[in-house]
């Protein structure tokens, strides 16, 4: 080696500067070596961007947050988007955009007396909202609970057959749409937020992925796209909103809009026309007409894990 | 050496190129964000957008300006109704092959009623199978002896039976106000009556009245995910209350 360097090859013994020569090459041969493996790590570390290139298109990778779009951005973000669900999913789906009714806060309530567990709203809430097919995914779980205690955490979901059971009551718990959402706080991208009618939303094309909402939120109200979502296309609702039901890409978090592409179009909301029994109630609690507001007057009311502050929109009450 | 230089050079160079893209872009979106804040500042400008978005999907929509006085205009709350009396669907076939169906009156008006009585099991012939759990009542607390295709009020006033509701509400009465306010009873359609109708079930879409209790039902979807394993066994999301009886 030093022979190279001093530039003497003829200094030592011709014996010698084979092995020089020999060195060279293998430098040069291990250099090409790490050179390939390089090459081959790189490679290996963005191919989960070539994926996302192939999943999302560069206009996708370019776009600005929601909040920040131009009416006319907007519509081509989601005539984009529609063309894309066209595109994998072979179906024609109309994507609005509604927005907040001005005076609306939405309240959602549940008379425990009356709920049996039946599951009917997980269902309804799985079709209406495009869920993945294979998993069953759905904004709701129902909880089946010892009597005599609120604590979510004693409930079990794996209850099945005939209901409702003697010594239970049912809890169902979706996003509570909370006035103090510690997962809004805890988004490092600002991807999700509280709009002025209460309903904590998520822009699904400026979201990382990176799940610290769902670790923040105390009910686990919200769900990661683990896969793309499989979706017959007869089976899709196409009536879509962007910051709902739309069908959401891979690798982003998820949670119960409280329907608003229903209910902000003064529609209700879909478990709560799917449940039999009648224990769900919905509206405005700026009306002071409305069902919600009786409720909240007349009955003696509950809010989940209240100990926390995170003031919940969501009221569960018993007859 | 000229080569690697060339690779820095390259590097340097896409870095430079990557830098006033992000300054560029950076700039563009507090422009749109200007132009937000404008929006904000001029409410009607930003009503009038709301309007324009609703009318795309509510073209026959009448309010606008946010009066809540002019959109008085309220789409109606049906409540479901029972079509009419019930009818008895009779065991045999006419010679023609069609079955038919009789009027409670067609057997009632030639029998003398039995005021006493509080059971199926106690009658002589018809109606023996029936499921009766509605308390201690007699049939004729609420069915008419004197027209048997209506019902009979607590006060001896005859109702029909499309106003079974009232007739439940003599006794029902905390249901029957809950049911008015939307706390009791299942309802589809719309909450703002502004722009839509709503409709609410009967007392009897839900309750059998010989036998009120609401039925049982079977468990049929259940979504996959990690807290669908059994309770005890999940250490994934239990409080540390749980993790101790382990
Ligand atoms: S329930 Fe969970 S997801 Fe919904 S607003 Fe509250 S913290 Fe967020
Ligand atoms: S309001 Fe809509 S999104 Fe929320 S749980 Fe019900 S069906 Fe699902």
């Amino acid at each position: 080696m030093t022979a190279t360097e001093n530039g003497s090859p003829k200094q030592p013994s011709t014996d010698r500067s084979l092995p020089v020569i020999e060195n060279f090459t293998r430098r040069a041969a291990v250099k090409g070596a790490f050179a390939t493996l390089g090459a081959g790590a790189f490679v290996a570390a963005i191919s989960p961007l070539r994926q996302a290139a192939e999943n999302s298109s560069a206009a996708e990778f370019m776009q600005t947050h929601y909040t920040e779009l131009s009416p006319d951005q907007k519509g081509d973000v989601i005539a984009r988007l529609e063309a894309e669900t066209k595109e994998k999913y072979g179906a024609d789906v109309t994507i609005a955009d509604d927005r907040p009714i001005p005076g609306t806060k939405f309240v959602y309530a549940i008379n425990l007396s009356v709920c049996n567990g039946n599951g009917k709203c997980v269902e309804a809430c799985h079709k209406e909202n495009n869920h993945d097919r294979d998993t069953n995914q759905s904004y709701i779980r129902v909880l089946e609970m010892p009597k005599g205690t609120m604590d979510m955490e004693k409930g079990s979901t794996t209850y099945s057959g005939t209901v409702p059971k003697d010594d239970k009551f049912y809890l169902p718990v979706q996003c509570q749409q909370c006035d103090e959402p510690p997962c809004v706080d805890v988004c490092p991208v600002k991807a999700t937020w509280k709009e002025e009618d209460g309903i904590v939303v998520v822009d699904y094309n400026w979201c990382i992925g990176c799940r610290y909402c769902e670790a923040a939120c105390p009910y686990h109200a919200r769900r990661f796209n683990w896969k793309k979502p499989e979706v017959p296309a007869k089976e899709i609702n196409p009536d879509q909103s962007y910051l709902s039901n739309r069908v959401r890409p891979v690798g982003v978090v998820e949670k119960c809009t409280y329907c608003l592409h229903r209910t902000r179009r003064g529609k209700l909301p879909a478990c709560l026309e799917a449940c039999p029994t009648g224990a769900r109630v919905f509206g405005n609690i700026l009306d002071p007409e409305s069902n919600i507001r009786w409720i909240l007057e007349n009955k003696r009311v509950y809010i989940l894990k209240e100990e926390l502050g995170t003031k919940p929109a969501f009221f569960y009450y018993f007859d | 050496m000229p080569r690697i230089a060339n690779l820095l050079f390259a590097g340097v160079a896409c870095l430079a190129v990557a830098m006033f893209f992000v300054a560029f872009n950076q700039m563009a979106m507090q422009d749109t964000a200007y132009t937000h804040h404008a929006n904000l500042d001029d409410p009607a400008a930003d009503d009038s957008r709301h309007v324009a978005d609703q009318k795309t999907s509510h073209a026959d929509e009448s309010e606008s300006s946010g009066d809540l006085e002019v959109s008085a205009v309220k789409f109606p709350v049906t409540i479901r109704k029972p079509s009419g009396p019930p009818r008895i669907e009779l065991a045999g076939m006419d010679p023609q092959g069609r079955s038919a169906t009789v009027a409670c009156s067609t057997c009632h008006a030639n029998r003398k009623p039995n005021i006493e009585n509080v059971s199926a099991a106690t009658l002589d012939e018809f109606h023996r199978g029936m499921t009766f759990k509605h308390g201690t009542i007699t049939c004729y607390a609420c069915h008419n002896p004197d027209g048997s295709d209506s019902l009979r009020m607590a006060d001896g006033t005859s109702l029909e039976y499309q106003d079974v509701m009232t007739l439940c509400s003599q006794c029902h009465g905390p249901q029957a106000t809950a049911f008015a306010h939307g706390a009791h009873g299942g309802m589809n359609g719309h909450w703002d009556l502004t722009r839509g109708p709503q409709t609410k079930n009967n007392c009897i879409d839900c309750h059998d009245p010989h036998a009120p209790n609401y039925p049982k039902m079977i468990v049929g979807f259940k979504p996959k995910d990690r807290f669908n394993a059994p309770a005890d066994s999940d250490h994934d999301h239990q409080g540390a209350d749980v993790h101790d009886s382990h």
